[in-house]
């Protein structure tokens, strides 16, 4: 399966370990990843509330390069990006008028002919038994509370691919790499998302409700899909402890580092030193 | 809260009501304020106004509170109001066309909110330099203007030590490009940042 | 012969007058060719108005009537009969509307009123000129009557029927009478105990001479029409012989397998073999063949070693059985909206502590499977704290229904009643958008539960979750202005009720309208509400809308009522205005069998001569019993065959010629 990428601006930062292991699990899945040349950023969460038109206007500039590609698919690991991306193609598709009036400012015309897919949608499609054939190191025993936040399933008009009240495709995927998935109760409540960095008093809050979810159902770790969600749950773990007088101590991974640490590749080239939570706790339990 | 003359209120901004009914897109009229956006907003501990009073403060046309309030700002666009509003209105959208309305018409909003606001024009004035939102930049920007120096410097060594950081920003060939979009968004809608 | 028309115009009081130059209309119209006589008269509809309509009729030697006044659906059976007072035949005679369709539309404009009631008079004249007489026929009537369904709806409308002196097939598909009545507990507002007031319905109408119960059987065919319906019955093999099985209970109690009984809703077991319930109607069992292990794999029969009687037969099979009956009663109830395949907030079904008001019920019931202790089904703890949900998908378009399912508001204060009544330390809290409680005593029965301490919560439940063993609630109170939480033990949902499953089958074959919601539609909301617009086929209970008890029986017995005076006639009478075929003209393509909503169109074979030849041909027939006079025929023939009596092509034609010039 060949996917037109677009990596978001976290790519090299904050999401840094999300860039490696997914392209190191999309490797051994047979899944091709083309970069989308000169790519620009989405508007993340800012043009949505500054200007209606920017705010599908930007993505559109990198859907308008994608489709030149000739390849009819793109995806992107970020949550944000992908509702972006997901929401300026809908409306893209939809509205004539919109799709005009963003043609002649964007410098690169989009006809409305690509499908958007999340990584995790990407990755959930494939055939469970390749996915299976490709893992060496199941995560056995490993109990994860898979994430999903806010934008990888809401509003379902715009994502769809996953039950907006209980996703799944996150814990099939870290069920195949042979991992114990958790039903827990904040699967898709709120991070805080950039309130991270405006009003971290205020996100530290939303970050404690989930993470103390996570370790009421006994998780051994988190498992997220989003680079602001992986910035909020594992970098403001401190936060969180130091504001609100907590202890928490749960290493937070994207899921594709635990698919990749099932499919035997190192936790190095997954990026597992850069993370600001303990990720020695889960290597020890994987063995 | 002082007693609202409703029908006055109602009749002098029915244009703001109308405009924010076709901006959002959303059917606002028909809001029965059963609270199910207020009951799973996982904000409204930082809100002045929750969820349901707004809907409700734009079906009575109370324009100059709603522009000036937190919550328009502290809403996270998590879209659980939409998602489960039992009147199909998609509540989430209805805070983005608020906010909008809000940086367009130059009220400067208090408290946390100014903090949101800020960080969305550092993001987004990145993005119209580089084509990319550049991480150092951005904090940097925003603790500028918030005021609050050393917000998250404690957390930009470790970043910086695990490669997290880029000094220097990537530049997008197509810069100019994206460039040209904000200025073209401002000649058609006036009033972006 | 010349037309002599008669033209009568009404003022109806001011209706009609005080916006219609009512003088200046007759004085337009009266020389249109045919009228002998013109006059305008106040209320025409008056004793001296039809008077006055009869001695012109005689005095002018009229042959046929036109009266401009108010709607046909108000007058016109009042006019035919009056007409046919002074020696006419009814049918020659039309209306024109000028009080619906005229002055009360355009009382803003009283030139373009009149102008108007002049065009509409001249329509009606130009029609009454093409008209014929036309003759009413008869048909008998089967004396008998079917009731789908045996709820209490459907045995209210039995005992009835049967009461009045006619016979009653009593159909239900499950193997008892007695419909969701039965599994509940006490009944609002009075706290009669439910199964104390529908059990001896339920005796009563299995002893009464006139009513055959048939239990676990469905309706699978209907045929006829008012009157004369072909009616098919699928019995299920009970693999019981019940005509010598005694009710002794001796297999039920031996019976090795337990499955979920879905009389208890799933929260309680019975056997493969079964009764299910202690007072049902009939009181005998019958096999489950989804879990007998004799049915599904040849081993076990334990019951049928010891039935002293030997009613096992495993060989029993399913058996078709007609009838013919003239009126159909529709009573197939309601089910509850599958609330697990909709509100993954609320846990999809995932929490067992989350559960119906029917199951609430069922919990609170002396005879149900906790004895009349509410103990949850998680771990049968006494719960403390409940919270109850109104609403769940009522009230909500998004996920649901738009429409509010009328009997929670009440049930709901109901069960916070017996909470705080049963439970020591119990607290109910009850999440609601609006208390409706329109009712005989029915507010007073709510306020009194606020006064015992039931928390009233304005605002609809976000989400529920499990957290340790309780589940914590996510609301809203919009009169406080905040987001509220509460941790229970229990959650209890008000869930919507919707038709029946299988409901939508019976509309298709009773040739009766179900509405976007699937509930049967009526053939008028207020005039005619138990009726349908078939003829003979009647409705009762919660299939037409959601309803309480005492709506249902009320319905029951007023549907009771119509079918009686059906069935107390020996024959009916016909509407003439239905469809003719002219033979000549039909080319016997059949197009209009295709389009016939009633099945009345058949086809027919006929001779005729050609060149001194005799050539048998195919055309259409129409069945004069089954033909409603709808129309749909007409519009699809091609060659102009099919006509309709009273509504001709001739007749519209003309009509629309007048309106045009």
């Amino acid at each position: 399966m060949r996917y037109a990428y677009f990596p978001g601006c976290s790519y090299h930062g904050t999401g840094k370990e999300y860039e490696l292991s997914t392209h190191a699990v999309a490797k051994k899945l047979g899944m091709e990843l083309v970069t989308i040349p000169d790519w620009s950023c989405c508007g993340a969460t800012a043009s949505h509330g500054k200007s209606h038109l920017l705010n599908i206007a930007l993505p559109s500039r990198n859907l308008g390069i994608a489709e030149g590609m000739g390849i009819g698919e793109v995806t992107t690991g970020c949550a944000a990006c992908y509702q972006q991306l997901a929401n300026a193609n809908k409306k893209m598709i939809e509205n004539e008028d919109l799709r005009n009036k963003v043609n002649s400012i964007t410098g690169k015309p989009y006809k409305g002919t690509l499908k958007v897919k999340s990584i995790v949608e990407a990755i959930g499609i494939v055939d469970p038994e390749t996915i299976k054939s490709q893992v060496v190191k199941p995560l056995t025993g490993l109990k994860v509370a898979c994430y999903y936040g806010c934008l990888l399933v809401r509003p379902p008009e715009i994502t769809g691919f996953d039950d907006p009240e209980n996703p799944m495709f996150i814990d099939n995927i870290m069920k195949l790499a042979g991992a114990e998935v958790l039903d827990w109760a904040h699967k898709t409540e709120c991070c805080g998302a950039s309130l991270g960095v405006s009003n971290l008093d205020v996100a530290v809050r939303m970050i404690d409700r989930i993470l103390a979810a996570a370790v009421e159902s006994d998780a051994d770790c988190i498992a997220v899909a989003c680079p602001f969600c992986h910035l909020n749950l594992d970098w403001h773990q401190k936060s969180v402890n130091r504001k609100l007088g907590k202890s928490y101590d749960i290493p937070v991974f994207y899921f594709t580092e635990l698919l990749g640490l099932s499919m035997g590749i190192s936790p190095d080239e997954l990026g597992f030193k850069t993370h600001f939570t303990d990720t020695k706790k889960v290597l020890s339990v994987v063995g | 809260m002082e007693s609202i003359n409703v029908n006055e209120s109602i009749v002098k901004n029915a244009d703001f009501t109308e405009e924010i009914g076709i901006e959002s897109g959303q059917p606002v009229q028909k809001c029965y304020q059963c609270g199910k956006c207020t009951a799973g907003c996982p904000l409204t501990f930082a809100m002045d106004y929750k969820p349901n009073q707004v809907i409700r403060m734009v079906q009575l046309g109370m324009k100059d509170e709603l522009l000036k309030c937190q919550t328009i700002w502290i809403c996270s666009n998590c879209s659980t109001c939409t998602t489960r509003c039992p009147c199909n209105v998609e509540v989430a959208e209805v805070m983005g066309a608020l906010r909008i309305m809000a940086g367009k018409s130059g009220t400067t909003p208090p408290g946390k909110a100014k903090y949101v606001e800020v960080m969305y024009d550092a993001l987004l004035g990145t993005v119209e330099r580089f084509g990319r939102t550049y991480e150092v930049g951005l904090v940097m920007q925003n603790n500028l203007k918030s005021g609050k120096l050393f917000n998250n410097a404690d957390m930009g060594m470790p970043m910086f030590q695990r490669g997290k950081l880029k000094l220097l920003p990537t530049k997008v060939q197509g810069a100019a490009e994206v460039a040209r979009i904000f200025a073209e968004v401002r000649k058609m809608e006036g009033g972006v940042k | 012969m010349a037309k002599r028309i008669g033209l009568f115009i009404c003022w109806c009081g001011s209706n009609i007058g005080g916006v219609v130059d009512v003088p200046r209309v007759v004085e337009e119209t009266k020389n249109y060719p045919g009228v002998a006589f013109a006059t305008d008269y106040k209320y025409m509809c008056s004793e001296p108005g039809q008077n006055l309509i009869i001695s012109k009729v005689k005095e002018h030697n009229l042959d046929r009537v036109v009266v401009a006044s108010c709607t046909p659906m108000l007058h016109e059976p009042t006019f035919r009969k009056a007409i046919a007072r002074a020696g006419l035949n009814p049918y020659m005679f039309d209306m024109a509307n000028i009080r619906e369709q005229c002055s009360w539309v355009h009382s803003n404009d009283k030139e373009a009123a009149t102008q108007k009631a002049i065009a509409l008079v001249k329509r009606a004249l130009a029609k009454v000129s093409q008209v014929e007489p036309l003759f009413e026929s008869s048909i008998p009537i089967t004396k008998k009557a079917l009731v789908v369904g045996a709820g209490i709806a459907g045995i209210q409308v039995a005992l009835d029927i049967a009461d009045s002196g006619h016979e009653v097939i009593l159909l239900e598909r499950e193997s008892t009478i007695g419909g969701n009545m039965v599994k509940l507990d006490k009944t609002f507002p009075t706290m009669d105990c439910s199964a104390c007031i529908s059990t001896p319905k339920m005796v009563q109408a299995a002893q009464h001479p006139n009513i055959t119960i048939m239990t676990y059987a469905e309706l699978v065919d209907v045929q006829g029409y008012i009157g004369n319906f072909e009616i098919t019955i699928k019995q299920k093999a009970r693999y019981v012989d019940h005509t010598i099985c005694t009710g002794c209970g001796l297999c039920t109690e031996k019976c090795p397998t337990k499955v979920l009984s879905s009389f208890e809703l799933g929260m309680g077991k019975r056997k493969a073999i079964y009764i299910e319930f202690p007072q049902a109607v009939p009181n005998k069992p019958v096999i489950d063949p989804d879990n007998c292990r004799y049915l599904k794999n040849g081993k076990c029969g334990i019951c049928k070693k010891l039935c002293p009687v030997g009613a096992v037969d495993f060989e029993q099979k399913d058996e078709l059985i007609e009838e013919k009956v003239g009126a159909i009663v529709i009573a197939t109830g309601y089910d509850l909206i599958k609330w697990e395949e909709i509100y993954g907030e609320y846990g999809y079904g995932r929490f067992k502590d989350v559960i119906t008001g029917l199951q609430f019920e069922r919990l609170v019931n002396a005879s149900g499977p906790t004895n009349g202790l509410i103990q949850r089904p998680s771990d049968g703890k006494e719960p403390k704290t409940v919270v109850f949900i109104k609403c769940v998908g009522s009230r909500d378009e998004a996920k649901a229904k738009e429409y509010c399912s009328r009997a929670c508001c009440m049930y709901t204060a109901k069960h916070a009643h017996q909470v705080i009544e049963k439970i020591e330390g119990g607290h109910a809290y009850i999440f609601y958008m609006d208390v409706r409680t329109p009712g005989k005593a029915y507010d007073e029965f709510y306020r009194r539960t606020v006064d015992e301490g039931a928390q009233y919560i304005r605002g609809r439940v976000s989400k529920i979750y499990q957290s340790g063993d309780k589940l914590v609630v996510m609301g809203a109170d919009t009169l406080l202005g905040s987001a509220v939480h509460i941790e229970a033990d229990l959650v209890v949902l008000a869930t919507a009720m919707v038709p029946t499953e299988g409901s939508e089958k019976i509309a298709q074959l009773a040739g009766v309208n179900i509405d976007k919601d699937g509930f049967f539609i009526e053939a008028h909301p207020k005039l005619r509400p138990v009726e349908t617009m078939t003829g003979g086929v009647f409705l009762a209970g919660a299939c037409q809308g959601p309803k309480d008890i005492p709506d249902t029986v009320s319905q029951a017995s007023g549907a009771a009522a119509k079918v009686a005076a059906l069935l107390s006639n020996e024959e009916m009478a016909t509407d003439p205005m239905i469809c003719h075929i002219d033979e000549k003209m039909c080319s016997g393509c059949l197009v209009c069998k295709e389009v016939c909503p009633y099945k009345a169109i058949s086809e027919k074979t006929i001779t005729e001569r050609i060149a001194g030849q005799p050539v048998e041909r195919m055309v259409a027939s129409v069945n004069t019993g089954l033909c409603q006079g709808c129309g749909n025929c007409t519009v699809a023939c091609r060659a102009g065959a099919a006509n309709l009596k009273g509504y001709t092509n001739l007749q519209l034609l003309s009509e629309v010629d007048a309106l045009c010039r």
